[in-house]
């Protein structure tokens, strides 16, 4: 597998405000028919998308003002629900290459690593002001730097947090762990056969 | 200090440390349904990958099945229902995998079918990609959901990169009242530590009250953890863990049983095991829940009225707000009394034979009230078996409920199980997310079975307790 060490993401960003947005409004269940992942994009966030259009308001996702962007921002425990990867890859494959939010579901957040999207976490009031920078400035470019963990609004630079470790895969390029994992083959078969249910119990 | 059954477990299944400082942790059981699996089994085609341990991951299909005798002649009418059944039987016949398959009668909800075949045992890692893997917590296992590059992960290496969660012990103290169930003991846990509340964490169920529930109340409680934020909760296996597992197909025989009685003991907690923090929850206190919004923590107790958004902290008033647009219920309401168009009585929550007997002892002899489409969707073929054979199907469509084939079915509508328009369902399932059971604007009120079937019978929100007085 090739090593992309992913250092630093830049682009324009999407405010999606809102708390617990869980993986069944990122990608509703119905599209989950299907033995690939090919498409999802346009079909991110479509049920939310409907509801706001028909109150004649209109979804971040669809705001020609945040057109192109590939940073999400939003509040807390984004991702939360169903384990779906079809969530990051609808995102993904919408734009986004990174999110900033206040905290994540532990499932998306891995998800999020397996597929190279650095989701980095700030405080409520940072959130909010990164939020707000967006609104003012939907067409001005903001850079996320992997190894500092922070985010520049035009100069302004502010402090974000990514876990230790995730942080160290995004810079070495083993964000994909599988290279890693296929490596240590021989030692898995080591400790299965100290699990006496790999081998005693059939 | 001794260990908890948490540490004990990850511990010898910990392969190596990673440079990034997270694990190599082995997977001993990994299970597979039709969603989250095909693009995996194309990602190890693609890069030429083996299955090491193909008998350490079974298959079922679940999700897109539908649930009527009729529907499921195949091919089925829905093409990429079929397609993905079709892919399922292929992945798991060209890499040499156990498939449950719905021809054999064998099928169910991944969650019901691992712990029915005894597949599922205590001291395990248990991977699958669907969040309630967490389900088979119950057996003292370490169970949690993946995504679908990790099921590949899973199926090539046998392994996850994951790192270690902190431990919180639950320990519900003391007894339940009557008319309150092991869902409301979920309900519970997540109303009090919320929906990320337990981020970070594995749950520890403990206390009078887990002690004393069957298996399949414990898989209900586990079952919810990921509801809460907790990728995984567990419950220390014990006599009631040993007896639910003998004899069963896939359980250790002979000496091989004892020694695995005997190792299973050694990895229940400690008495004197650390945990980076406890709760403690009065089994008195826990009313029969029903949720009233669009996360499993907006809930109240059947007896309680709606809170008023201001008793909220500033950033949870706006989901509170939300769920209250969505749902069209005003603060102040009763949450009895509110009508339901949809009943459903199944999912990996509570599709098990007790919650079926608990419904149709409610039902028993009563008829679904007037207008409302009332569904059992037993969590597996087997479970569906054992009611039928006892005649508890007959109860239930001599009250008015339709008795289906097993599967997810309106956990999830991604078969043709769905609630339409705006329809208010009370639902034994796990999660009252928007749009949730199939349609964008449908509602979910989640509730017990027992609580489920009164609502069935009164056409609304009703108490359990009162419905059979």
């Amino acid at each position: 597998m090739k090593t992309v060490v992913i250092q630093r993401v830049s682009g324009t960003g999407v405010p999606v405000r809102g708390n617990d947005i869980d993986t069944d409004r990122i990608i509703p269940a119905r599209f989950l028919k299907s033995v690939t992942f090919d498409g999802l994009g346009a079909h991110a966030f479509e049920d939310d998308i409907a509801a706001l259009n028909a109150k004649g308001s209109v979804h971040p996702f669809r705001n020609e003002k945040y057109a192109g962007a590939a940073v999400l921002v939003s509040n807390s425990n984004f991702g939360c629900g169903s384990s779906r990867e079809h969530a990051p890859q609808s995102l993904n494959r919408w734009g986004i290459l990174a999110i900033i939010a206040e905290s994540y579901s532990e499932i998306f957040f891995g998800n999020c690593v397996s597929l190279g999207i650095p989701c980095f976490t700030g405080s409520h009031e940072i959130v909010e002001q990164i939020l707000g920078w967006i609104e003012a400035n939907p067409r001005r470019e903001m850079i996320l730097d992997v190894a500092e963990t922070t985010v520049n609004l035009d100069g302004t630079v502010l402090a974000l947090s990514l876990p230790v470790g995730a942080r160290g895969q995004f810079l070495d390029g083993t964000w994909n762990a599988r290279t890693q994992l296929l490596a240590n083959l021989d030692k898995v078969r080591d400790v299965a056969a100290t699990l006496s249910y790999f081998s005693d119990y059939q | 200090m001794g260990k908890n059954l948490y540490a004990k477990v990850f511990d010898r299944h910990a392969v190596e440390q990673l440079p990034s400082g997270q694990y190599q942790l082995l997977i001993g059981l990994h299970m597979v349904h039709e969603v989250t699996s095909p693009q995996a089994f194309a990602m190890i085609r693609e890069a030429q990958l083996g299955v090491p341990f193909p008998n350490r991951t079974f298959a079922t299909v679940d999700h897109i099945i539908p649930t009527t005798k009729n529907e499921r002649v195949r091919p089925l009418a829905d093409t990429m229902a079929e397609e993905m059944l079709v892919h399922i039987e292929k992945n798991t016949s060209d890499y040499g995998i156990r498939f449950f398959s719905p021809e054999k009668g064998e099928q169910g909800v991944v969650h019901v079918v691992g712990p029915e075949q005894g597949i599922t045992q205590p001291g395990m890692t248990i991977a699958c990609g669907d969040s309630h893997t967490s389900t088979h917590g119950a057996f003292g296992a370490l169970a949690f959901g993946i995504g679908t590059s990790q099921v590949a992960d899973v199926l090539s290496t046998q392994t996850l990169a994951m790192s270690r969660l902190k431990v919180r012990q639950i320990r519900f103290t003391g007894q339940l009242k009557p008319g309150v169930y092991a869902k409301d003991v979920a309900l519970a846990y997540i109303h009090k530590l919320g929906v990320n509340g337990g981020v970070g964490y594995a749950y520890e169920f403990a206390g009078e009250v887990i002690e004393g529930m069957s298996m399949e109340e414990r898989m209900t409680v586990c079952n919810m953890s990921i509801e809460g934020g907790a990728r995984c909760g567990y419950v220390n296996p014990d006599e009631t863990t040993f007896a639910f597992l003998k004899d069963l197909a896939y359980a250790p025989k002979g000496d091989a049983w004892e020694r695995a009685i005997a190792d299973w003991r050694s990895i229940a907690s400690d008495a004197d095991a650390e945990y980076d923090d406890v709760v403690e929850i009065p089994g008195e206190e826990i009313e029969p829940f029903v949720t009233w919004g669009i996360t499993p923590a907006q809930s109240v107790g059947v007896g309680d009225t709606l809170p008023s958004p201001a008793q909220f902290s500033g950033s949870e008033q706006q989901v509170v707000t939300e769920a209250y647009e969505y749902m069209d219920f005003q603060p102040g309401q009763q949450i009895a009394g509110v009508p339901v168009n949809v009943c459903f009585i199944g999912s990996c929550t509570n599709g098990r034979v007790s919650d079926f007997e608990i419904a149709a002892e409610i039902i028993k002899g009563k008829k679904v009230a007037d207008g409302i489409r009332a569904l059992a969707v037993p969590g597996s073929m087997k479970v569906k078996n054992a009611l039928e054979a006892r005649g508890i199907d007959k109860i239930f469509v001599e009250a008015g409920f339709e008795w289906r084939e097993a599967g997810c079915s309106m956990c999830l509508a991604m078969n043709p199980d769905k609630l339409k328009g705006r329809e208010i369902c009370a639902s034994t399932s796990n999660r009252n997310f928007k749009g949730r059971q199939g349609s964008p604007a449908g509602r979910t009120l989640l509730m017990s079975p027992a609580m489920v079937a009164a609502a069935a019978l009164t056409g609304k929100v009703s108490d359990v307790r009162e419905v059979i007085k």
